[in-house]
C-alpha cells in the first residue's frame, strides 16, 4: 500500500525533482515568467524556486537546485537574468524559455493576458514531456 | 555535532534520516541524529521544501534526498 505523504516533498509524481526559476523581472514579460512559475508549481509539474536566493549563493539553496533532476529557467527577455545567475552559481539548465522569443513584446503593462501565461507553460510542459 | 533532519514523515523525509545515520555510522561520529516533524519548527528553518538537513544549525540542503558522499562532505564541513 503506498505510503501517505503529508509534507512539500511532494513524494508521488516527484514535482520536487524539477525545480522552475523565472526571472521575475519587472516588465509584463518577467511578470509572464513568475506566473508560469506559479502556474506549473500550482499544477504540481514542478516547483518554483527562489532565484534570489541562488543569486545570493545561499549556501543551502545552491546545494539543493543542484541535485534537481531537471532545472527550468524561464527569462522574459534576451538580458537573461535567470540563465545567468544560475550559470554563474554553477547550476546547470536543463529546460530553457525566453518569453519573448515565444512572440510576446516586452512592455510595462503588468495587466498579464492569461493567454501569454499560458503560452509559456505549454512550452516547458512541451520542454519536460509532460502534457 | 547536533545534526536534525527535518519532515514531517513522508518517503523522502525516512530515507534521508536512514541516510544520515548511515553516514554518521561511517564517519564515525559520536552524534545524534534528531527527527523534527513539527511543521512551526520546520518553516523556522526557512526551507522551501522537505525534507531538510540542518548541520550545527546551518542548513545544507532542501528538498530532495542528497548523495551519500555529499552528506558526508556536509558533516564533515562541520567537523
Amino acid at each position: 500500500m503506498a505510503e501517505s505523504c503529508t509534507c512539500s516533498c511532494s513524494c508521488g509524481r516527484d514535482a520536487s525533482e524539477i525545480l522552475i526559476f523565472p526571472c521575475s523581472g519587472a516588465s509584463n514579460v518577467g511578470q509572464i515568467a513568475n506566473q508560469a512559475g506559479v502556474e506549473l508549481t500550482k499544477a504540481v509539474v514542478g516547483k518554483m524556486f527562489c532565484l534570489a536566493g541562488i543569486g545570493a549563493h545561499v549556501g543551502s539553496f545552491v546545494e539543493s537546485a543542484k541535485g534537481a533532476k531537471r532545472i527550468v529557467a524561464i527569462d522574459g527577455c534576451p538580458v537573461q537574468c535567470a540563465k545567468k545567475t544560475l550559470e554563474h552559481a554553477g547550476v546547470t539548465i536543463t529546460d530553457y524559455v525566453v518569453v519573448t522569443e515565444e512572440g510576446i513584446d516586452k512592455n510595462r503593462n503588468l495587466n498579464l493576458a492569461a493567454e501569454d501565461v499560458n503560452k509559456i507553460c505549454t512550452k516547458i510542459r512541451a520542454s519536460l514531456g509532460i502534457s | 555535532m547536533d545534526i536534525k533532519v527535518l519532515g514531517p514523515g513522508c518517503k523522502k523525509c525516512k530515507e534521508l534520516e536512514k541516510a544520515v545515520h548511515k553516514a554518521v555510522d561511517e564517519i564515525g561520529l559520536d552524534a545524534a541524529v534528531e527527527k523534527v516533524e513539527d511543521m512551526d519548527k520546520i518553516t523556522g528553518y526557512n526551507v522551501l521544501m522537505t525534507p531538510g538537513l540542518v548541520i550545527n544549525g546551518k542548513v545544507k540542503v532542501f528538498g530532495r534526498v542528497p548523495k551519500h558522499k555529499d552528506i558526508i562532505r556536509y558533516i564533515k564541513e562541520e567537523m
